[in-house]
């Protein structure tokens, strides 16, 4: 059974057809790679997945259950976070605040008490600790570097406990030193049960981390399987160096 | 990076001077120095409501003199048609003029708040034409550009008269520094914080924007509507030109500018420099709308020099100082 099922989608602006009938599948508990050319769709189907842009045809199925149209807001509580291809965090909030924000209150009652509850605030500066950004809590997120805006934005969205976690390309524009870090942030997170689909340019971070590659061209999967497989596949050869 | 230990006590410690102050000025102060502070007291109130919306989530509303105008006439009307008379009476419907307002806000912030940005802007500025308009048409209702009459206090001598409308609004200035604090510490506010910095993230983190925008807008037209009502009810006759008037709904803005969006104390601090001023200046200038240009002036100072406002720049520099220490 896949935790995210892709069926059929498509999304056309104007007289391009971005997703043309793609179909893909992500396994429960896999570091799932999406790979492809630029212009291929990868980005356009991370914002059909959650919400940001709703589908022309086709289906999203989280879960066992149809997520397709719902906005983003409820994609992710439903289970599922995403990091977008620029690292966004809240520049004007601290760190600690920053972690912060996803983490849910029941009720008006909770909306209206304390933005942080000792608990809440512990969990934060665990989460930190977990990213190494423990020195950084009471800064304003806008002073960070881009790498580490990166492992902010990672740490935010794993506060409120995801299933599947989209990334957009997270090895994109961070040094090679924290490279690693960020790989090895992932694996952690994955060995405790979360689910990843992690759209990358870089082939050595993907193949290294992703156990299932699949490949996107021209809006439609065209190759899936392991990163061996999909290296040796003559389609994926084609799709990137134009045949 | 530890704050130095007397620090902490600053910001409650010039508060309560401050409120103490202001609790003493009629006590102590002849008739037109009370009505400066009428005024003052007034955009204190209606800068800190502003900033609720504007400041916290970013969203500029131009508007706000729309609920300004909404809580003004529904105070009128209601304390005509049940017979109020002059008095304390009056003050006690004001409470009502915050509901209906709130009622009203929730259909125009359905509309507003499927814009962002500068549309947004236009989409309020639109809004509180159309009020002005519908103001000066609905003869029946608002009595047109003729004016709406308030109930006078018959009891209240000249030396006092202005004494109970100085309370009040110190109340609802006092409600509304409350109500902003409370929001910004709480869950709420961070959200709304969140979605100043960047919606679509927010959104994406499971922040329900749209309700959290909404409520923003609602309370902060509430205490806007509230405050108009009290203004109503001082200045006794109400027109749509002078209580739908864009420079009220600029003014709070640019108090707010002035003294930091998004803090607590900024919009306190840019109506207590502001308003004064302008009043004095109104009067030593004899023309009225002079004013206008120190307005521009200031305006202008603002965005050069301190685009950040007043106490965020302070805060900044003391920072930068304690940090190189």
């Amino acid at each position: 059974m896949s935790l995210l099922e892709v069926s059929d989608l498509s999304k056309r602006f104007g007289g391009v057809v971005a997703v043309d009938g793609c179909s893909l599948a992500v396994a429960p508990g896999s570091i799932t790679g999406l790979i492809g050319p630029n212009g291929s769709g990868k980005t356009t189907l991370f914002d059909l997945v959650t919400g940001f842009l709703q589908p022309d045809a086709g289906e999203v199925r989280f879960e066992s259950r149809p997520i397709t149209g719902l906005p983003p807001d409820q994609v992710h509580r439903r289970g599922i976070g995403r990091t977008f291809q620029l690292a966004r965090v809240f520049p004007r909030l601290t760190v600690l605040e920053n972690v912060l924000v996803p983490v849910r209150r029941a009720g008006l009652l909770g909306l209206l008490s304390g933005a942080t509850t000792r608990g809440e605030v512990r969990r934060g500066h665990e989460m930190l600790e977990f990213l190494g950004l423990t020195h950084l809590a009471d800064q304003p997120a806008g002073r960070l570097s881009y790498g580490q805006r990166k492992l902010l934005e990672l740490g935010t969205v794993m506060m409120s406990r995801p299933r599947l976690v989209l990334l957009d390309e997270p090895a994109g524009g961070v040094n090679p030193g924290l490279l690693e870090s960020i790989a090895a942030r992932i694996r952690d997170l994955n060995a405790a049960g979360t689910t990843f689909l992690i759209v990358e340019h870089d082939m050595g971070f993907v193949m290294g981390l992703c156990g299932t590659v699949l490949v996107l061209d021209r809006g439609r999967t065209i190759a899936g399987g392991t990163p061996a497989e999909v290296r040796a596949d003559p389609a994926v050869l084609d799709a990137y160096l134009g045949a | 990076m530890r704050p130095r230990p007397g620090a902490r006590w600053l910001g409650p410690g010039a508060a309560t001077v401050l409120a103490l102050a202001a609790l003493a000025v009629p006590l102590v102060a002849d008739t037109s120095t009370v009505n400066v502070g009428v005024f003052t007291l007034m955009y204190v109130g209606l800068a800190t409501a502003w900033n609720v919306m504007g400041g916290y989530t970013g969203y500029i509303s131009l508007g706000h003199a729309g609920f300004f105008g909404i809580g003004a006439y529904t105070l009128g009307l209601f304390v005509n048609h049940l017979g109020v008379p002059g008095g304390y009476g009056p003050f006690l419907a004001v409470p009502i003029a915050g509901l209906v307002t709130a009622a009203l806000a929730v259909p125009v912030g359905w509309i507003a708040l499927r814009t962002r940005a500068a549309t947004f802007v236009i989409v309020t500025i639109a809004f509180m034409f159309m009020l002005q308009i519908l103001a000066t048409n609905l003869r029946g209702l608002t009595g047109g550009s003729q004016g709406l009459g308030f109930p006078t206090p018959q009891d209240w001598s000249p030396d006092f008269v202005d004494v109970p409308f100085y309370y009040a609004m110190l109340a609802l200035a006092a409600v509304g520094i409350a109500a902003s604090w409370w929001i910004r510490h709480s869950k709420l506010g961070l959200g709304l914080l969140a979605i100043r910095d960047d919606e679509d993230r927010a959104l994406s983190l499971g922040v329900p924007t749209w309700a959290f925008k909404m409520t923003a807008f609602v309370v902060s037209a509430a205490l806007v509507g509230m405050i108009g009502g009290v203004y109503g009810y001082y200045v006794t006759y109400v027109y749509p030109q002078f209580v739908v008037d864009p420079l009220v709904g600029l003014s709070m803005v640019l108090m707010a500018f002035l003294g930091g969006t998004g803090t607590i104390a900024g919009p306190v601090l840019g109506a207590l420099l502001l308003e004064p001023t302008q009043l004095e200046l109104a009067y030593f200038a004899g023309s009225a709308r002079l004013y206008l240009v120190l307005y521009a002036a200031v305006f202008l100072a603002v965005i050069l020099f301190l685009p950040r406002g007043v106490i965020p720049s302070i805060a900044e520099r003391l920072e930068a100082r304690r940090s190189a220490a």
